[in-house]
């Protein structure tokens, strides 16, 4: 197991975190955390072959957070020294003080056990900050000039983050944690007559280190030697017609739709409001709890915080909770939601299930999502024999377009790549397609779930939620499944052509 | 800081960019406060040239002890790095920024110190109505100062404010919203903007339930705008030249020249303009498809993208304006569109006055692409499609999924309104200063009813 980084455990957390959790509590606040943060980012971009971007970029700073008369106070800063920890601590009273006026709400958070002196580090193997830039231009030029043989131009990015994180607060909790998370993927490009087309990878972003890039957890260049070819059949294939459809829909593709439809809607904020003017609020709402009908009896769904290799997975949350799994939809009800400390009070729901997260020192953590997953069937059915169960129908691999409502209703999602059903076997593929459809009509039309080996944990590096607006990593665990009836549209006559 | 970095630099150039960023902001639901805070953060960028190698190397809370290791660190990713397509001479120094030495006056919380009450006169005339108020307002200070070892000395700051405020009745059935850019919170008229979204929760008492279809369609100023920043993100030259954009001429090279709208309407960005006024010439923290670190510094000035009608320039670098053999047209951090010039535009409340049948809509959301080759757009309708018939409006229909592309919606424009500065809906994280005019599409593409209120 990796240790955290000498460097960031010579930074004086402890004297900062003391300086400010001791003036937040001279100035009268009830509880107060302090949370000093560095990510480290870099990201390197090719354009057939040559490299055509590279930042390295590193995020240093701290936050103080406040609960003064009941009202949230909260201020960042970025000088290392006590002197500088206490002023933050007095500005994030301030701020509440200014803010109380427009407060009806008094805040009260959900009792959680102290965690003192806690450490985690995510599961890597190697820090992707250790290997030279130049070796991984290398590798992405090589992959790329593969592609290139069957393209007119391939792009080939790779990100990659490690964040460190100090956490401390006035009950006595103090964490320090580190993880890291690669995503590399590529494009093809290539013309023909009548337009042009690209393919990406669908290789998912991971919790891993650089491993990841040289065999461990996917195999790259199966992927790479056949997405030319793929590609080419893309142009080639005819528009698909739009209608109803019965789909069997990858892994691939099919963490996205849990991401949206499951995913934000199952974010208590949401089904509460707090998110109403920005990314919106919740069809599943509080007084359903128990009781909707989210999805078909194979429907199994849960947040994890603790899974191996998971893009959201933490030792503990931005607010000193421990990094729990729970269900969120069991047998096709829906039984829970992603919480934070606040929510978990609010609603009489006991301890949080540890889903506060900020993605930098300068933001406050809001409740962020944990890896939302639909479980696989234990002894289900491969991909192939789940395509062998539809008559006329579409297989829908890899993910690209996605759009839904603010209440997480209406849904359009497109992919890397369709391939039709005929008779239960693949009959080549179709362009222009993308599905549509209202979120528990789909999910109730979900006939069979696949089998463990078509498990995968797919995922984003970049999910957008809050205002300000912040970016959290989170993964999806799905196996491919099989859907009844679902509509597809023909996006070039959507266009009017 | 940037005079020291560029000091300690030996490489063959260095370009340093300091980006001093504070913010305030208040987040409210219900009627009540939710999130709040202020935060200050400084970013040094080091971007070294090692012959056609660069490094880039960015960090933030850069201590004086710890300059010459960023430096060092930017020189070395210089000296490993293949060379640059897009390198080319440093822009030479012109006059240096006459405050470049200025102190820094950050925001702060205080800013909100007129708004915060105002707003809460707003909850209480919300709660006495029925209605609960949802929204955020954040005001931003970036002072950007970029030097190079050319001799360049410029420095930019630039206030940013943004109020959103959303209404809804108190089952949440009908919601309103409406938005405003401002640069110090100061001509924010909260309890004006509350009259208006209660107004607008008035008109949708009366449901009017429609199907998907194609529908004349009254886009306000803040649609427009989201739209046409999409379409502005996606003109970048490399892309159309390598045949991948919707900007991309079949059979080689770009679109520039063709004619896109059929109504003479004008899509251009200016740094001067008043209202939306930006920085007046290039920063660029990294190289992409459409920046170039090697252009930090260059002049930015008036810039038609598009000039009654017809398509007259695309985002362009130094490298790709040598590629397409077309002027030199970074990107500029406002948007603009405005209607034929001449005679008087309508505004809104005459264009709905004029209007015998169609939707009015207030604004667009999780716009996305479908397709790069036609721009084909998916996206949502939110808080608020009204249905106007003989010039009134006669109430709320149901919310919508679209399906359109901005270029093609360019060709089928009916009407075009009088501009004025408007806030972006969904782009607003990302661009603020636009303006725009309100916009009548015969055909307007609402694919799907959407359930969402």
């Amino acid at each position: 197991m990796r240790q955290i980084d000498p460097d960031f455990l010579e930074l004086p957390l402890r004297q900062l975190a003391d300086a400010a959790l001791q003036r937040a509590r001279e100035l009268g606040a009830q509880h107060a955390d302090f949370r000093l943060e560095r990510v480290r980012s870099e990201a390197l971009s090719l354009y057939d072959t040559r490299l055509e971007g590279a930042v390295d970029a590193d995020d240093l700073g701290y936050a103080v957070r406040v609960v003064k008369d009941g009202t949230w106070g909260f201020a960042a800063g970025i000088h290392l020294t006590p002197e500088a920890a206490a002023v933050v601590a007095e500005q994030a009273v301030r701020v509440a003080e200014v803010s109380a006026p427009i407060n009806r709400e008094p805040i009260e958070l959900a009792a959680e056990p102290v965690h003192a002196g806690a450490v985690w580090v995510s599961a890597y193997d190697v820090d992707p900050f250790e290997v030279p830039a130049a070796d991984k231009v290398g590798l992405l030029a090589e992959w790329s000039a593969g592609l290139l043989k069957g393209a007119d131009h391939v792009s080939a990015r790779l990100l990659q983050v490690k964040e460190q994180k100090f956490y401390a607060d006035t009950a006595g909790t103090v964490t320090t944690q580190q993880r890291v998370r690669v995503h590399p993927k590529l494009n093809a490009m290539k013309a023909a007559e009548g337009g042009f087309d690209d393919m990406s990878t669908i290789a998912p972003p991971v919790g891993r280190g650089y491993e990841y890039l040289t065999g461990t957890g996917w195999d790259w260049q199966g992927e790479l030697t056949r997405l030319p070819e793929l590609l080419a059949e893309k142009l080639a294939a005819p528009s698909v017609e739009a209608g109803d459809y019965d789909l069997v829909i990858d892994r691939s593709n099919l963490w996205l739709t849990i991401h949206e439809s499951i995913g934000h809607a199952t974010e208590l904020d949401r089904a509460l409001g707090y998110e109403a003017a920005y990314a919106g609020t919740s069809f599943a709402t509080f007084d359903q709890l128990g009781e909707l009908v989210y999805g078909s009896p194979v429907m199994n769904v849960t947040g994890d915080r603790t899974v191996t290799h998971g893009l959201a997975t933490i030792g503990y949350d931005d607010e000193g909770v421990r990094g729990q799994s729970f269900d969120i939809v069991r047998d096709g009800i829906l039984v829970g939601y992603q919480l934070d400390r606040r929510m978990a009070l609010m609603k009489g729901l006991g301890r949080s299930n540890g889903c506060a997260f900020a993605d930098s020192p300068g933001h406050m953590p809001i409740q962020r999502m944990a890896n939302v997953s639909l479980a696989a069937a234990p002894g289900g059915p491969s991909t192939e024999e789940l395509i062998a169960g539809v008559e006329r129908g579409l297989y829908i691999v890899g993910d690209k377009s996605w759009s839904i409502d603010m209440q997480r209703y209406n849904f359009q999602f497109t992919g890397q790549r369709a391939y039709r059903i005929s008779r239960g076997k693949l009959d080549g593929q179709v362009r222009d397609f993308a599905y549509q459809a209202t979120t528990t009509d789909f999910w109730q039309s979900m006939e069979a779930v696949g089998g463990p080996e078509t498990y995968v944990l797919g995922g984003a590096f970049n999910c957008g939620k809050g205002q300000p607006g912040q970016v959290a990593p989170v993964s999806h665990g799905c196996p491919s499944a099989l859907f009844r009836g679902v509509r597809i549209l023909n996006t070039v006559q959507e266009g009017g052509k | 800081m940037v005079e020291r970095a560029l000091g300690l630099s030996r490489n063959d150039g260095c370009v340093v960019l300091v980006d001093e960023d504070s913010t305030a902001n208040l987040r409210f639901a219900g009627n009540t406060l939710t999130t709040n805070g202020v935060a200050r953060s400084a970013r040094l960028t080091v971007i070294s040239i090692a012959g056609q190698g660069v490094g880039v190397v960015s960090r933030t809370a850069v201590r004086a002890d710890q300059l010459a290791d960023v430096v060092a660190a930017a020189e070395a990713a210089a000296r490993d790095a293949q060379p640059a397509e897009d390198a080319r001479a440093l822009v030479e120094a012109g006059p240096a920024s006459v405050h470049w030495g200025d102190e820094v006056r950050p925001t702060d919380i205080g800013v909100f110190e007129g708004f915060a009450p105002a707003l809460g006169e707003a909850f209480a005339a919300a709660e006495a109505g029925g209605r609960k108020l949802y929204g955020f307002a954040e005001h931003s200070l970036t002072s950007t100062f970029l030097g190079t070892s050319t001799g360049v000395r410029l420095r930019h700051d630039q206030p940013t404010g943004r109020l959103e405020l959303n209404a809804k009745s108190g089952d949440l059935k009908r919601s309103a919203w409406t938005g405003v850019a401002t640069r110090d919170f100061t001509d924010v008229d909260v309890a004006a903007l509350g009259s208006s979204l209660a107004q607008r929760l008035e008109w949708a008492k009366t449901r009017v339930d429609l199907p998907a279809g194609r529908y004349e369609t009254l886009l306000p100023p803040s649609a427009v705008a989201d739209l046409m920043i999409y379409m502005f993100w996606s003109s970048g030259a490399r892309n159309a030249l390598d045949g991948r954009s919707v900007f991309a001429r079949p059979g080689g090279g770009t679109r520039v020249g063709e004619q896109l709208a059929t109504l003479p309407v004008t899509l251009s960005s200016d740094p001067g303009a008043a209202g939306v006024a930006c920085a007046p010439f290039v920063t660029a923290h990294a190289s992409s498809r459409d920046s170039s670190v090697f252009d930090n510094g260059l002049p930015l000035g008036r810039t038609d993208w598009i000039r009654d009608g017809r398509l007259e320039a695309l985002l362009q670098t130094r490298y790709s304006a040598e590629l397409s053999g077309l002027p030199v047209t970074p990107g500029v951090d406002n948007l603009i569109m405005t209607g034929p010039a001449g005679g008087p535009a309508p505004s809104l409340e005459e264009m709905i006055a004029s209007t015998r049948r169609g939707l009015l809509v207030t604004c667009l959301w999780y716009i996305r692409e479908v397709d790069p080759q036609t721009l084909l757009l998916t996206g949502l309708t939110r808080d608020g499609v009204y249905l106007v018939e003989h010039g009134e409006v006669v109430g709320e229909v149901n919310n919508f999924r679209f399906n359109e592309s901005p270029v093609d919606l360019l060709g089928r424009l009916a009407e075009v309104g009088g501009s004025g500065q408007t806030l972006p809906r969904e782009w607003n994280d990302y661009f603020q200063r636009t303006i725009m005019p309100a916009v009548r599409v015969p055909d307007f593409n609402m694919s799907t009813v959407s359930q969402a209120s």
